[in-house]
C-alpha cells in the first residue's frame, strides 16, 4: 500500500443476481484500468482481486438485483458501509431478466429447473436494488457504458457532480446519423421509450431498440404503443419487446400489464 | 482422538460469479469437500419458455457477461437445426471470426488478471502490473483487440446485439473489418511472446488421469461444431450428448453437476481439452510456440491450462488475421425459414469448455422448452475430484494457504459461476 492510499478513495464492488457483466466493464477499461486502479484504492471486488479490505468504502458500486432472503439482508449491510451507493445495470435498477419470474409461478419454475427444490432458497420477486436501499445514482444498462461509468468515477474524484443523459436513444440515433427504422422501414423500434447510453446501436445494426438502457424519464409508452397498434403490430409481439432485460421497470411493467392483461407479483421489498 | 479441522473459503476470488469452498479434514482423511456455487437461481430455462425465437440469442446472452458469444452461438445453432437452415460459407466464416474474438478477451483476461498473479503471489491483475508493467500492460492491449473484434462485429463487446438466427442482422462493411488487420498483426507476435513469459511461470508439477471431453471436428480447430470426443475414446454426433451425459443436483450447489450417466464419472471440458483432442489442428505458429516451450501433448497437468489458453489465443489471431484479410461483404446477411414445431440442439466450445443447448419450438416460433448446460457444470465435479488429490500435499500448511492453494487449482478451470445456476431438469439426487 502506498503513502497516498490513506487519502485515496475506498471503492467496493458488490454482486448480487446477475451476469457479471457490468462489473466486467470495468476491468474492460483496457486503456485506463490500471490509471482507475492509481487513483482509488479498491478494497472489495472479488471478481478482480483477492485483496479484501474491510468496510466503510466511499464508493460502492452494486450489481444485480435481489432475488434471495439472505441478499434481502445483505444489501442493508453493504448500505450502512457505503457513503455513495451507485447500483451498475438493468439487473440493479430494475430487476433485470430475471425479474420475468415477476409475471410467472415462482413454484413452478423452481420444480422446472431443479429435481430438489427445497435445496433452493429463493425470493418469488426479483427486485431493484432502488427498492430495497436507498441509491444516490443509478448507471443504466444491460450491460452498462462503460465510458459512463468512468465518468461517474472521475466526477466524484473531482468532487462534482456526475452527469447522467436524461434524454431518450432517438437522440443518439440523430447524432449518429441512423435512419429512423421506425419511420422508414417500420420497424417497431422502442427507441423513443428509451434511455441513451448505449449509442444507439442497435438501429445502426439494422434492427429495433429492445430497451437495455430501461425507461427513458419522460417515455410516452401508452402513445407509441398506441402508434405502433395502429400500424398492425400486435400486443403478442410487443409485449416480449417491453418485457424483457428491464421488464420490471415501473412503466414498461406497467404498459405491458396493460397489454395481456397479466399484472406481476407486487414486490416484496423490506 | 484427531480433532476436525475446517477450512473455508467463503467467496472464491478472482472468477465470474460466486462460489465457495468447505473442506473438512480429520487428520490427514479428508472428510468432507464441497465447492459450493451460491450465485442465486436466475431460472432462464424457465422464462424463455413461451418467447419469440428470434429473441432466444438475446436472453441466453445474458446467462454470461463475459462469454456471451458461446451463449448466444450455441441457441442459434440448435435453432437452425431446429428449423433446417443451412447457413452459406460467408455466414459461418464471420461466426468463426466472433467466437475467435470471444476467445482472445476472455482468455487474455483470465490469464492476466485473474490467472497470472497466482504464481508471483500477487493478489491481482493490478498489483501484479507493478512487477510486470510491460506484459500487463501487453495483455491489456490484446484483450482490447478481442473486445474491438466483438464491437464492430457484434454492436458492443458485452452482450452483443448483432448475432440472429439464421446469420446477423447486418454484415460489416469491408473498411470496418480491415481497420483491425495492422492490431491483429502486432497481436498474433503479442500472443507469442505472452505465451513464451507464461510458460516460464514456476507451473507446479501435477498429473491427473483426465477424462477430456471436446468437440473434435475433420477440417478445423473446434469452435462451432464438431463431433464431441473424449480421451478415452468416445466419439458420438453432439446430438447424442444426453444420452451419454447428465446433470445432477446436489444439495451443497445451486449448479448442476454433470457426470457420465452410466458411470457417474466426471469429465473434464476446457482449453485443455481442446489442444489434447485437437493438437494437430491449432494454426501453425501455436504448433510452433509450442514446440519452443515444450508444451506437448498428452498434458494432464491443470496447471499448464494456462499454456493451453495462451496457445489458443494464438491460434484465436491467426484465424482472425485469415478471414480479415479476406472479408468481402455479402447478402442476404441471414437466411430465413418458415416456423414449424420442430426440436434442435447443438454443441459449441465457449472458452471454458464444452456448452450443450436444446430446445423445442411450436408453429408460431415460441419456445416450448429449453436445456442449457454451460461449461462449468460439467468441470464442477472434476474440481472437486482435483482438490481431492491435491490436498494431501498442503495439509501441512497452515488453513488460509491451504485455502488459497485451492483456489489457483480452482482458477485453473477459469470457472464462470455466473453460468452456472440456470439448468433446466435434473433428475437424480444421491443426497
Amino acid at each position: 500500500m502506498s503513502h497516498l492510499a490513506e487519502s485515496k478513495l475506498k471503492l467496493a464492488v458488490f454482486k448480487f443476481a446477475s451476469c457479471d457483466g457490468c462489473q466486467l466493464s470495468l476491468l474492460d477499461c483496457e486503456d485506463e484500468l490500471l490509471t482507475v486502479a492509481g487513483l482509488v484504492e479498491i478494497a472489495y471486488f472479488l471478481e478482480a482481486s483477492s485483496t479484501i479490505v474491510k468496510g466503510p468504502y466511499d464508493i460502492t458500486l452494486v450489481e444485480g438485483s435481489i432475488t434471495t432472503p439472505h441478499d434481502q439482508q445483505r444489501i442493508q449491510e453493504i448500505r450502512r458501509q457505503s457513503k455513495i451507493l451507485i447500483t451498475i445495470g438493468a439487473c440493479a435498477t430494475s430487476g433485470g431478466i430475471q425479474a420475468l419470474r415477476n409475471w410467472g409461478d415462482h413454484q413452478e419454475f423452481l420444480k422446472a429447473v431443479y429435481a430438489r427444490p427445497d435445496y433452493i432458497s429463493s425470493l418469488a420477486s426479483s427486485t431493484a436494488i432502488a427498492d430495497h436501499v436507498k441509491v444516490e445514482y443509478e448507471l443504466r444498462g444491460c450491460p452498462i457504458n462503460r465510458h459512463q461509468l468512468l465518468d461517474v468515477i472521475r466526477s466524484l474524484l473531482a468532487g462534482s457532480k456526475p452527469r447522467l443523459p436524461a434524454y431518450g436513444v432517438c437522440v443518439e440515433c440523430k447524432l449518429r446519423g441512423t435512419v429512423c427504422i421506425a419511420v422508414a422501414r417500420g420497424v417497431p423500434c422502442l427507441g423513443p421509450l428509451t434511455q441513451a447510453g448505449c449509442g444507439a446501436i442497435c438501429p445502426a445494426y439494422d434492427r429495433g431498440c429492445y430497451t437495455c438502457f430501461g425507461p427513458a424519464y419522460q417515455a410516452n409508452a401508452r402513445s407509441l404503443i398506441q402508434h405502433y397498434r395502429s400500424q398492425g403490430i400486435t400486443g403478442d409481439s410487443l409485449i416480449p419487446l417491453l418485457r424483457n432485460y428491464n421488464a420490471h421497470a415501473p412503466e414498461f411493467r406497467d404498459i405491458s400489464s396493460r397489454l395481456d392483461g397479466k399484472f406481476p407479483l407486487p414486490m416484496t421489498g423490506t | 482422538m484427531t480433532p476436525s479441522r475446517t477450512i473455508q473459503v467463503n467467496a472464491l476470488t478472482r472468477v465470474e460469479g460466486e462460489g465457495g469452498l468447505h473442506i473438512r479434514l480429520k487428520g490427514n482423511v479428508i472428510e468432507d469437500l464441497q465447492l459450493a456455487i451460491y450465485e442465486p437461481p436466475r431460472f432462464f430455462e424457465a422464462f424463455l419458455r413461451g418467447r419469440p425465437l428470434n429473441e432466444v440469442p438475446d436472453v441466453v446472452a445474458r446467462i454470461c457477461g463475459i462469454c456471451p458469444i458461446a451463449y448466444q452461438m450455441t441457441a442459434v445453432h440448435a435453432m437452425e437445426n431446429a428449423l433446417s437452415i443451412t447457413v452459406p460459407h460467408e455466414i459461418r466464416q464471420l461466426r468463426r471470426l466472433l467466437y475467435c474474438g470471444e476467445w482472445i478477451e476472455s482468455h487474455v483476461l483470465h490469464v492476466h488478471l485473474l490467472h497470472a498473479p497466482d504464481y508471483f503471489g500477487c493478489t491481482s491483475g493490478i498489483q501484479l502490473a507493478e512487477r510486470f508493467p510491460q506484459e500487463v500492460t501487453r495483455g491489456l492491449r490484446l484483450k482490447k483487440h478481442g473486445n474491438e473484434l466483438l464491437e464492430i462485429l457484434g454492436g458492443r463487446a458485452i452482450h452483443p446485439i448483432n448475432v440472429a438466427v439464421g446469420g446477423f442482422y447486418r454484415v460489416p462493411r469491408r473498411e470496418e473489418l480491415a481497420r483491425l488487420i495492422p492490431d491483429f498483426q502486432w497481436g498474433l507476435e503479442a500472443a507469442v511472446a505472452a505465451t513464451r513469459w507464461v510458460a516460464a511461470f514456476p507451473i507446479p508439477e501435477m498429473s491427473r488421469p483426465y477424462d477430456m471431453v471436446a468437440l473434435v471436428h475433420p477440417d478445423e480447430y473446434p469452435m462451432n461444431e464438431g463431433n464431441i470426443c473424449s480421451t478415452t475414446g468416445l466419439n458420438l454426433p453432439f446430438d447424442e450428448y444426453e444420452n451419454v451425459f447428465e446433470e445432477e443436483q446436489v444439495q451443497h450447489s445451486t449448479a448442476l453437476h454433470s457426470v457420465y450417466k452410466q458411470t457417474r464419472a466426471c469429465y473434464h471440458v476446457g482449453p485443455l481439452a481442446r489442444v489434447n483432442l485437437n493438437f494437430d489442428m491449432l494454426s501453425p505458429m501455436a504448433q510452433q510456440v509450442a514446440a519452443e516451450v515444450g508444451f506437448t501433448v498428452p498434458c494432464n497437468n491443470p496447471f499448464q491450462s494456462i499454456i493451453a489458453r495462451c496457445l489458443e489465443v494464438v491460434h484465436a489471431y491467426e484465424e482472425a488475421l485469415d478471414i480479415l484479410q479476406n472479408y468481402r461483404p455479402f447478402a442476404p446477411a441471414r437466411q430465413n425459414a418458415a416456423y414449424q414445431k420442430a426440436e434442435g440442439c447443438a454443441a459449441t466450445e465457449a472458452p471454458r469448455g464444452l456448452i450443450y443447448h436444446r430446445y423445442q419450438v411450436d408453429e408460431q416460433g415460441k419456445v416450448t422448452f429449453a436445456k442449457i448446460v454451460p461449461p462449468t457444470s460439467q468441470n464442477q465435479r472434476q474440481m472437486e475430484d482435483d482438490l481431492r488429490e491435491y490436498l494431501p500435499r498442503l495439509i501441512h500448511l497452515a488453513d488460509a494457504q491451504v485455502a488459497s492453494e485451492c483456489e489457483r487449482l480452482i482458477r485453473c478451470y477459469d470457472p464462470c459461476i455466473s453460468c452456472s445456476t440456470h439448468f433446466l431438469k435434473l433428475t437424480v439426487d444421491r443426497g
